[in-house]
């Protein structure tokens, strides 16, 4: 039995149910809708499973999905040495997300990384504690900024309406993902212009740790030549 | 095949070398307080150190190396001179190397004393030579003090001595800062004159702890940058020629000599430096035959800002150092203001000796 994990919620639900029909794949939901799980119309032996996208990554990784929709940040940010553990099959055209790093638009002085080094050793003398950055994505944001040579900062955890976080003297700058820009206009935020840390879309992806047998070997094969064909 | 006993064994045979200095014998905590070890590393250390959380101290950390742990030791000791060393675990994440170990031994030795830095210096570099003979070492040395020193005496701004040395275990962002100060690659510009940037500052809302006063600092230390004169080209010369230093000791101090008659803000840590060489000789070190890198210490060294020392495998490149060490001097006087208390020390890895010594016997 194959196991797909699709994302359980929302928007990113819908399209993905989209996007397997255009490819002449239809999912089924149970009847129940109450109920996470369900099939496909006319293909044996494959598995939905309704998950939240964010656990995904996790489940592919341990080899307990064969294939799953997922954001590439979600991936990126959860699993070390990613391309390791999962390989990416077809990008869904949807679910667009740039992870940015923004500060408040009143920063006049501020445009760059070399502008948010400075800020940060400036910051570091006069309030005697490092600049805060307020993300979800520790470790993508690390990484970014040790990449970048920024020091003097702090992350501070940050699991939601991350872009509120400066508003409210929880953090002076933030790390988020981003599709249109107008959430952070709202809260009196700009994006550094070298400040793009990952470009996101919705992907499917294949476990590398995940077994297949003879049966489902041929399952897989049949959906990702069917799933791969581009538009 | 390695064994834990084995390597215990080996630890002990190491620790015996530096007991027998008469050090003190320390065993340390495993758990420290997040807040001292992110100070000091900065938010990179999470990477590395396994966190955990305790009700009343909040965020710990399980030791990723002894530096802080020996330091806050001995200031609560207060006695100085001291020599310590100590034999235990430290705990590492390996993202970047999944396949090297989480927890490994690591045996330690700390002088703290300011009265004869260079002979301390010695002391350490040849007590960690003497643990380690019979295994085939490649050495790396280095002085972070002469670099220091050599931004210290270029002719130029406080502020941009001070933004080069905050960075100088980030050779990138050091290299970024040193070719914008000699003009070589754009900086940040005042694009409009400072009435025009309080405008544009009206338009928006002020959000956040950081003040519009201090945006405002900021912005009239941009616009004093932007009018200050391009390093000296010579003096740039000189700390490239610096930093891309690389021969035996004895060839390389008579570089340094040269460096320092035209940079004479190096010439006390080039003397240092020959001291420190003529301890090491007396200690039976090879000095004609010790390399010497300039740049060494840079990268995986941060706090390190004297005598840098690390011994590898000769045979098996891709193994971590086995013992690694330098001086410290201005690490104390970061965690407790204000007290600044010369220390130098190193570290070995008895898992790794063990190795080499077992792979000399195959």
């Amino acid at each position: 039995m194959i196991r797909l994990g699709v994302p359980s919620k929302g928007r990113l639900m819908g399209q993905t149910f989209d996007w397997f029909s255009k490819r002449g794949i239809n999912l089924v939901r149970s009847e129940s809708d109450r109920e996470y799980a369900g099939h496909i119309e006319g293909i044996e032996n494959v598995q939905l499973i309704f998950l939240s996208a964010s656990e995904i990554p996790r489940e592919l990784s341990a080899g307990r999905l064969h294939f799953g929709v997922t954001g590439y940040d979600v991936i990126q940010e959860k699993l070390v040495r990613f391309n390791q553990l999962v390989e990416p099959i077809s990008e869904l055209g949807f679910g667009f997300a740039d992870l940015i790093i923004a500060v408040p638009s009143f920063w006049v002085d501020v445009e760059t990384l070399d502008d948010l080094d400075a800020v940060s050793a400036q910051f570091r003398d006069k309030h005697g504690y490092r600049l805060r950055i307020a993300t979800k994505y520790h470790r993508l944001l690390r990484e970014f900024l040790m990449e970048a040579g920024v020091a003097d900062y702090q992350i501070v955890d940050s699991q939601g309406a991350t872009e509120g976080a400066v508003k409210n003297d929880l953090a002076e700058a933030i790390a988020d993902i981003t599709s249109t820009g107008n959430t952070l206009k709202a809260n009196h935020l700009k994006i550094l212009s070298d400040g793009l840390i990952l470009k996101s879309q919705a992907t499917l992806f294949k476990s590398l740790t995940a077994e297949f047998s003879k049966e489902e070997n041929q399952v897989a094969n049949l959906l990702v030549k069917k799933l791969s064909a581009k538009d | 095949m390695t064994v834990l006993k084995d390597i215990s064994r080996e630890a002990r045979n190491l620790a015996a070398v530096f007991e027998a200095t008469g050090a003190e014998v320390v065993e340390l905590d495993f758990l420290q307080i997040s807040n001292v070890l992110l100070d000091l590393y900065g938010e990179d250390i999470r990477g590395r150190a396994f966190i955990t959380n305790d009700p009343v101290h909040g965020e710990m950390m399980l030791r990723p190396d002894f530096t802080i742990p020996i330091v806050e030791r001995h200031m609560a000791n207060n006695v100085s001179p001291a020599r310590y060393t100590y034999s235990g675990k430290v705990f590492r994440r390996q993202e970047e190397f999944p396949d090297r170990p989480r927890e490994f031994l690591q045996v330690g030795y700390e002088i703290f004393d300011g009265a004869n830095p260079e002979k301390a210096d010695a002391e350490v570099f040849s007590l960690v030579n003497e643990a380690l003979s019979g295994i085939q070492v490649r050495i790396a040395t280095g002085d972070i003090g002469i670099l220091m020193a050599a931004v210290r005496s270029l002719s130029t701004t406080d502020t941009r001595k001070k933004a080069l040395l905050r960075h100088i275990w980030r050779p990138h962002r050091f290299r970024t800062l040193l070719n914008q100060y000699s003009g070589l690659s754009s900086k940040p510009q005042p694009n409009q004159d400072l009435d025009d940037y309080n405008k544009l500052l009206d338009k928006f809302q002020a959000v956040g702890s950081r003040k519009v006063q201090e945006i405002k600092e900021r912005l009239r230390q941009i616009k004093l940058e932007s009018e200050t004169d391009p390093l000296d080209p010579e003096e740039v010369k000189i700390l490239d020629e610096l930093l891309s230093l690389k021969d035996k000791c004895t060839v390389a101090h008579r570089h340094l000599e040269n460096l320092s008659k035209k940079m004479p803000g190096i010439e006390s840590t080039v003397d240092n430096f020959a001291t420190r060489l003529d301890f090491l000789k007396k200690n039976g070190i090879k000095i004609d035959r010790l390399d010497f890198e300039g740049s060494y210490g840079r990268t995986s060294m941060e706090y390190y800002d004297g005598f840098v020392f690390g011994f590898y495998s000769e045979t098996h490149m891709d193994l971590a150092a086995v013992a690694t060490g330098g001086r410290y001097d201005a690490l104390t006087e970061r965690m407790e203001s204000g007290k600044k208390i010369p220390a130098v020390g190193a570290v070995l890895r008895p898992d790794l000796t063990l190795l080499l010594r077992e792979k000399n016997h195959d």
